[in-house]
């Protein structure tokens, strides 16, 4: 077999173990899909009927909903990512990070699979997220183009994340530290447009809103699940997706080189 | 087929201002048991994780298994077996499935897997807690479970970086019998330790590492001869002036 296909099958072989892994530990996971679900649920009947009426046009608490529904399935990409962090981290500080590194596998793979994994579970969790949000009564109005595109997104914006926590998680060097440093992932799209227009912001304020990578995703994510034409949204949502893709690979490829356990 | 399944010349490896290994030369013949026998901080493990591919040294060169650690990585890491002083096992698997892990990344056809994983499961008296979780296991378990798992994809020369530290007296007798019986196949084992009597019982060949170098060489036999003592205990004594076991309190204070 050639490199690539030992580099695929051991990848899979990696994905396998890590997919055991959240069956096993099923309170993270279950986490991980709770907390997009409880913020759905805050904002919604908790701020929804005042934050409805600030949208433009002025609106009720459905307007918020399906405001905000998008951006509870981009805090749900960022929750599953954050949760790659914590596990990469275990990973890299326990014995059995050696013991991969003086097996003939392929280098790539211990981190591919848990990329691999993180996607598998990025699927599900927003999968439950959407249907919760249906439930509560939200009716993404769009098409088959509509509905690849905000697929689409979600999936390079986890790539994005995913690869961004996989560098974070492998240079905290303890599972404790790995748990806090991505959290910023949580807190940065409350300063874009997910959850309030930023033109309701004060002008400094907005200006970083406006001009922050969760902004064009938010927004691309919106028009895809609305049927209307992202524009130039979609080519700056791409673009700092593959940015932060790109670099944070090389990133965590580097890093991943210099681990050493315990 | 080579003759030596380790020759070692000159490895030096310092972290910042510490040297930790000073020239280090041996040579380990195929199908013997070396045994480096140091107190703790005198560079034992540090020379595990050169030979076994984990660690750059500084200078010096290192041929393990015909390849060079250097310059043919992965030629060196399709020949060996690491087992180390810490746990490498997935607590969060069963034991079958941590040796289904290591038979998939060692490309076992799947047939060929499943009954090695069986073969061993037998071999270490682990088929009863095959499909618990191994953090549910016992410290002697754990450490039978780990060595099976290094031994999964056949190699022919072994690492065991202080194996049975911290293993009770039954466990290490278990662990002694399992290295005999690995010998009598004709892998070659490198093992480190700060048992005296493990080495005594197990090695053809004992390197006494002290400080980052090799103070002595030989067959037990030799070096008690050599230095005039009974035990390798008091032939390390004789050698370095002090005794094996008494750097770990000097460092602790």
């Amino acid at each position: 077999m050639s490199t690539m296909t030992y580099a695929a099958r051991d990848s899979a072989t990696m994905l396998r173990r890590n997919l055991r892994h959240m069956v096993r530990y099923p309170s993270l996971t279950l986490m991980l899909i709770a907390q997009p679900v409880l913020f759905l649920m805050l904002f919604v009947y908790v701020f929804g009927g005042t934050l409805g009426a600030g949208l433009p046009g002025g609106g009720g608490r459905e307007d918020y909903l399906a405001y905000i529904a998008p951006a509870i399935l981009l805090i749900t990409v960022a929750s599953v990512a954050l949760s790659t962090a914590i596990h990469i981290a275990k990973d890299a500080t326990e014995g059995i990070i050696d013991r991969f590194r003086t097996m003939p596998i392929a280098k790539s793979s211990v981190l591919t699979g848990h990329v691999l994994a993180a996607l598998v579970q990025t699927a599900v969790a927003v999968a439950v997220v959407l249907a919760v949000a249906v439930l509560l009564g939200y009716r993404p109005d769009t098409g088959v183009a509509g509905w690849l595109g905000a697929v689409g997104i979600l999936a390079l914006l986890a790539l994005a994340l995913t690869w961004l926590c996989v560098a974070l998680g492998l240079a905290a060097g303890s599972v404790e530290t790995a748990s806090n440093t991505p959290m910023f992932l949580m807190l940065l799209p409350f300063i874009s447009s997910a959850f309030v227009p930023t033109d309701s912001m004060p002008a400094g304020l907005a200006w970083i809103a406006e001009n922050q990578p969760f902004t064009p995703i938010i927004d691309t994510l919106r028009a895809c699940l609305e049927g209307r034409d992202p524009g130039a949204d979609l080519w700056w949502a791409i673009g700092w997706c593959a940015v932060i893709t790109v670099l944070c690979f090389g990133w965590a490829r580097r890093l991943f080189a210099r681990v050493r356990a315990v | 087929m080579r003759s030596d399944a380790i020759e070692v010349t000159g490895l030096t490896k310092s972290y910042g201002d510490l040297a930790v290994l000073h020239g280090l030369d041996l040579t380990v013949p195929t199908g013997t048991v070396y045994a480096l026998l140091g107190p703790n901080g005198s560079g034992k493990t540090t020379t595990v994780r050169i030979l076994s591919t984990l660690l750059a040294p500084d200078a010096g060169q290192a041929v393990v298994a015909g390849y060079d650690v250097a310059r043919d990585p992965d030629g060196v890491r399709r020949s060996i077996g690491v087992t180390g002083q810490f746990s490498a096992i997935d607590e969060l698997l069963t034991g079958r499935e941590n040796l289904r892990l290591m038979a998939d990344l060692a490309h076992l056809p799947k047939q060929d897997a499943a009954a090695r994983v069986d073969e061993l499961l037998v071999r270490f008296d682990l088929t009863e807690a095959a499909d618990r979780r191994a953090a549910t296991y016992s410290g002697g378990m754990k450490r039978r479970l780990d060595l099976a798992m290094t031994l999964v994809s056949r190699p022919r020369l072994i690492f065991l970086d202080e194996p049975t530290t911290g293993l009770d007296p039954r466990s290490r007798r278990d662990l002694w019998e399992i290295v005999r019986e690995l010998l009598a196949d004709g892998v070659t084992i490198f093992l480190t330790t700060q048992y005296l009597e493990e080495a005594d019982q197990l090695a053809h060949t004992v390197g006494l590492l002290d400080g980052g170098r090799l103070v002595a060489e030989g067959t037990p036999a030799e070096l008690k001869a050599q230095a005039g003592g009974a035990t390798l205990d008091e032939v390390f004594l004789a050698l370095t002036g002090h005794p094996v076991t008494t750097e770990e309190k000097e460092t602790v204070r």
